[in-house]
């Protein structure tokens, strides 16, 4: 038995397209991994290249995020009221943009704007990676199951997704947030690492129903393919046809969705600090740093620059995805 | 050489603008001061502070709408059931209580003048007993003659606080009440002639439980604004408050806006404080707070009933353009800004430790926090603000940046050389705590204080958290924003209910952090005291305690930057409630 993905006979339906386009590629038309086609359409989207390098560099930002700022910054909770008009508290000079604060500061306490963006790509992202990875875990499961056993199984599973799908997600994670952040002590962690655990596992948690029902939809179609059949018929047993046979052909939606998701939670978790139930301050955020600026209006620069570093990372993993969905499934309309 | 005369020319063109622009505010300044027939010019003049001490461009003309404007809605029109400043500044115009602030600018407006009443109080008994005479010929809104009983049902039914939830509770404290009145709906028929005796139409007689000097400033509260027992529909009575001022309620849609018009019945003969100089008013709610300054600004607007001065963004607008800022009253406020350092929480329970705190805090930061110079008021080195009777400049802590060589002596007097660690509480929906918290934890830091911030809603900070002292202990807050303004203002008005130990209860404390036995003694002192001048040295006696057991860090003493409407005249910022004085501000011709 073989994992389908590194077959070339299951799925060579997907191949001529790719073949006709290339013209020398003809003598080589055997030996090339649906993996392999998928590379080679996606490098041939320049769009969605230009998303995956900027998804590579903002995760280079968050990672390297001290050393950025240590050299082009300054701590990012430090005050620098020198930076400001003692009279309007707004920064001296319109933005206080200058070469050592290149994206000027705060209005009030003079915070570098700069530094404050830089560190708001390690929360953001660091809560979108790790609320994702846990959607696709729980949807990934559910979906796998309700999809390969059906009967009361899938009744069940699919009305408990239905039931999280009408959820107003939004109201209830506020006051979810709210509420569970009130008991510290009986939690064992507090400030920002509770903080971060808890937008983790109510973003996480909400969102595993749409991956679910894709998966589900999915695993339903291949329950009923010849590789399945012959893998029952040899013997094997539920667990390991759902994992070992079902979940390797699933890898491809899995991926596309999993980076369609990170966006929407980047954002969820901007809405949520914007909305005050985010990280606690002094620590930076996107959203809060948003909700900050909403206040100064006339002050234009300090709404600018987290709001476009919320956009360009939406608009980077949208752009990638979309190409990686292209790239694994061409049969899908656009 | 062309750059230079380039930006000499660009010089040269903005002088000109601003020489403009100063013409033609000095011009309309002008016009204005004709068209108010002689009545002294030159008061018309824009200039910053105009308003404050003086009256800006005084008139006696009648005519035109007042409009004004705000961004939320307050508790009530109801005089029974009403705690903001703005309203009981507003209720003036609708409603007649006993005894009123005098209209006029600045301390000035502080001083009691009878307004229902013929004269101010009466006190007999050693100040348990206070008499007044009502003025004869004052009528209701309907004709109908007001009555000592009136006024005696409006006393009574304000004390109902299951139906009014919002009004001060003086009364209820200080009336000498039978024990089985309830309130005037649950038992209408229990005689409470023993706290109030109504012996003819024109006189009414309070009694106290025990001896109170400043019986005047309850008398000065909307609860004494006579409501006709006939006309009270309990609650739903706000939706039309039966006027004895000179105007009453025309259009009342709640939540979005009110209008009043002249009252017919209210007769100039019985009133000698009120001009009612415009024809009407038109009250806004729920107005966009940006917009709203906006259109202050652009003349669509002529107040900010809230009184508490334009949002951040226009801040940079009003005080950059000297135009602007020439339309700008900044006037301090009955209030103090401040963090109050709790004593529950070691370390925080030695007074070392304490100091610290204050030792260690860049203040300048703390003021910059609530706005700066202009719009968070003056670095206050005590809790009670300047504008309080008995105030003295305390100079107890340094007020700079942070002391980081003194706060680390305090600290090793403590017996935390290294510091120690604690949490900070703010109201995580007003940006200014927000920025005194984050303010602090920097500051505070540089002398080995680490803070935790922890943000908790304004509607319950001091029902569930702040103000509930389990939560504070178990919760570890050892620093808490507050603030604080004057009910009226005099160390009582302001003091009582922030310093006094022993109105701490299980939770919906306002005092935080000031628990001493001295502090309770000298407060029972001043209650007692009738004279005004020992009386405010006792207070001020109870404010240098609060800073010398370092109970509290101040932040600032409020300021606010209020813009002047366009076209008004007769504007000035009353000292009562340190916003302009909406009874006597009437519109330009």
């Amino acid at each position: 038995m073989t994992a389908p993905l590194d077959v070339t006979g299951g799925d060579t339906e997907a191949t001529p397209e790719a073949v006709a386009e290339e013209a020398q590629a003809q003598r080589a038309i055997q030996g090339r991994s649906l993996g392999r086609i998928a590379w080679m359409r996606l490098k041939r989207d320049k769009v969605a290249i230009a998303g995956g390098l900027v998804v590579v560099f903002l995760i280079l930002v968050a990672i390297f995020a001290p050393l950025i700022v240590g050299w082009f910054g300054h701590p990012p909770n430090e005050f620098h009221q020198e930076m400001i008009d003692s009279s309007t508290m707004s920064p001296k000079g319109g933005t206080g943009i200058s070469s050592d604060f290149l994206f000027g500061v705060e209005p009030l306490n003079g915070r570098d704007l700069f530094s404050r963006v830089v560190y708001g790509a390690r929360i953001s992202l660091l809560i979108a990676f790790l609320a994702t990875l846990l959607s696709v875990v729980i949807g990934t499961i559910m979906g796998i199951v309700a999809g390969y056993f059906g009967g009361w199984v899938d009744t069940l599973i699919s009305r408990t997704m239905d039931v999280f799908l009408a959820f107003p997600l939004l109201v209830f994670a506020l006051a979810l947030v709210g509420v569970l952040a009130q008991f510290e002590q009986s939690l064992g962690v507090k400030g920002d690492t509770l903080r971060i655990l808890l937008l983790i596992f109510v973003i996480g948690f909400f969102n595993w129903p749409y991956i679910g029902r894709i998966i589900r939809g999915q695993t339903l179609s291949l329950r009923e393919r010849e590789f399945v059949d012959a893998a029952r018929s040899l013997g094997a047993r539920g667990p390991y046809i759902l994992f070992r046979e079902i979940l390797p052909n699933l890898i491809a939606p899995i991926l596309v969705y999993a980076t369609l998701l990170i966006p929407t939670n980047v954002l969820f978790e901007a809405a949520l600090s914007f909305l005050g139930v985010g990280i606690q301050p002094p620590t930076a955020t996107w959203g809060g740093m948003l909700s900050d600026a909403v206040t100064y209006y006339n002050i234009p620069h300090f709404m600018f620059f987290p709001g476009m570093a919320i956009f360009v990372t939406v608009l980077a993993f949208n752009l990638f995805g979309d190409g990686l969905r292209d790239a694994l499934d061409p049969k899908s309309s656009r | 050489m062309m750059k230079r005369s380039g930006a000499a020319l660009l010089a040269a063109g903005v002088a000109l603008t601003l020489g403009l622009t100063a013409c033609g505010g000095g011009g309309g300044g002008n016009e204005a001061a004709k068209d108010n027939g002689g009545s002294s010019a030159g008061g018309a003049q824009d200039a910053f502070n105009a308003g404050i001490d003086k009256v800006y461009n005084p008139s006696d003309k009648k005519g035109g709408t007042l409009k004004m404007a705000i961004s939320e809605d307050w508790d009530s029109v109801d005089p029974g059931d009403t705690y903001y400043a703005l309203s009981w500044n507003l209720i003036r115009i609708y409603g007649r209580s006993l005894v009123m602030y005098n209209p006029a600018p600045g301390a000035e407006g502080r001083k009691l003048v009878p307004d229902l009443a013929e004269s101010l109080g009466t006190p007999s008994d050693g100040g348990k007993t206070w008499t007044y005479k009502l003025r004869t010929g004052v009528k209701f809104e309907d004709g109908t003659p007001i009555t000592s009983k009136d006024v005696k049902y409006a006393v009574l039914r304000s004390m109902d606080k299951s139906t009014f939830v919002n009004g001060p509770t003086y009364f209820n404290d200080w009336l000498d009440l039978p024990k089985d009145f309830k309130s005037v709906y649950k038992t209408p028929d229990v005689n409470t002639d023993q706290a109030i005796e109504t012996p003819d139409d024109q006189t009414i007689v309070f009694h106290l439980n025990r001896a109170f000097g400043g019986f005047d400033n309850f008398a000065a509260l909307p609860g004494t604004i006579p409501v006709p027992k006939d006309k009270d529909t309990g609650i739903k009575y706000r939706d039309h408050v039966i006027a004895s001022g000179p105007y009453m309620f025309d259009k009342v849609e709640p939540g979005k806006q009110y209008t009043l018009v002249r009252n017919p019945n209210w007769d100039p003969a019985t009133d000698p404080n009120r001009k009612a100089l415009p024809d009407g008013y038109e009250i806004s709610l729920g107005v966009n707070a940006d917009d709203l300054d906006n259109r202050i600004i652009s003349g669509d607007l002529h107040v900010d009933l809230a009184g508490s001065g334009v949002q951040p963004a226009a801040l940079g607008r009003v005080l950059s353009d000297p135009a602007m800022k020439a339309r700008v009253d900044n006037p301090t406020s009955a209030r103090t800004w401040y963090t109050s350092i709790i004593g529950d929480v070691p370390p925080l329970d030695n007074v070392e430790c304490r100091k610290a705190v204050i030792y260690g805090a860049d203040r300048v930061s703390l003021q910059n926090a609530y706005g700066g110079e202009f719009a968070g008021g003056d670095i206050a080195t005590s809790l009670m603000p300047p504008s309080i009777g008995g105030w003295k400049k305390l100079d107890l802590y340094p007020t700079g940046t942070g002391d980081a060589a003194k706060a680390k002596e305090a600290l090793t007097a403590c017996g935390k050389p290294d510091g120690f660690e604690t949490t900070m509480a703010y109201r995580s929906d007003r940006p200014k705590e927000k920025a005194t918290a984050e303010a602090l934890q920097q500051s505070l830091a540089k002398v080995g204080i680490k803070l935790t911030l922890k943000g908790y809603p304004t509607s319950d900070y001091y029902s569930l958290y702040a103000g509930k002292p389990d939560f504070v202990k178990k919760n570890s807050i050892g620093l808490a924003t507050n603030g604080w303004g004057a009910d009226w203002n005099d160390g009582f008005g302001f003091m009582s209910q922030i310093t006094d130990s022993r109105t701490i209860r299980a939770a919906g404390n306002y005092n935080l952090s000031v628990k001493s036995p001295e502090i309770d003694a000298l407060i029972d002192q001043a209650y007692v005291e009738t004279d005004t001048a020992k009386r405010d040295e006792l207070w001020a006696q109870v404010d240098q305690k609060v800073m010398e057991n370092a109970f509290v860090l101040p932040s600032v003493y409020s300021k606010s930057v209020l813009v002047r409407g366009k076209g008004v005249t007769n504007a000035f910022v009353t000292g009562a409630f340190d916003m302009y004085d909406y009874l006597a501000m009437g519109v330009q011709q």
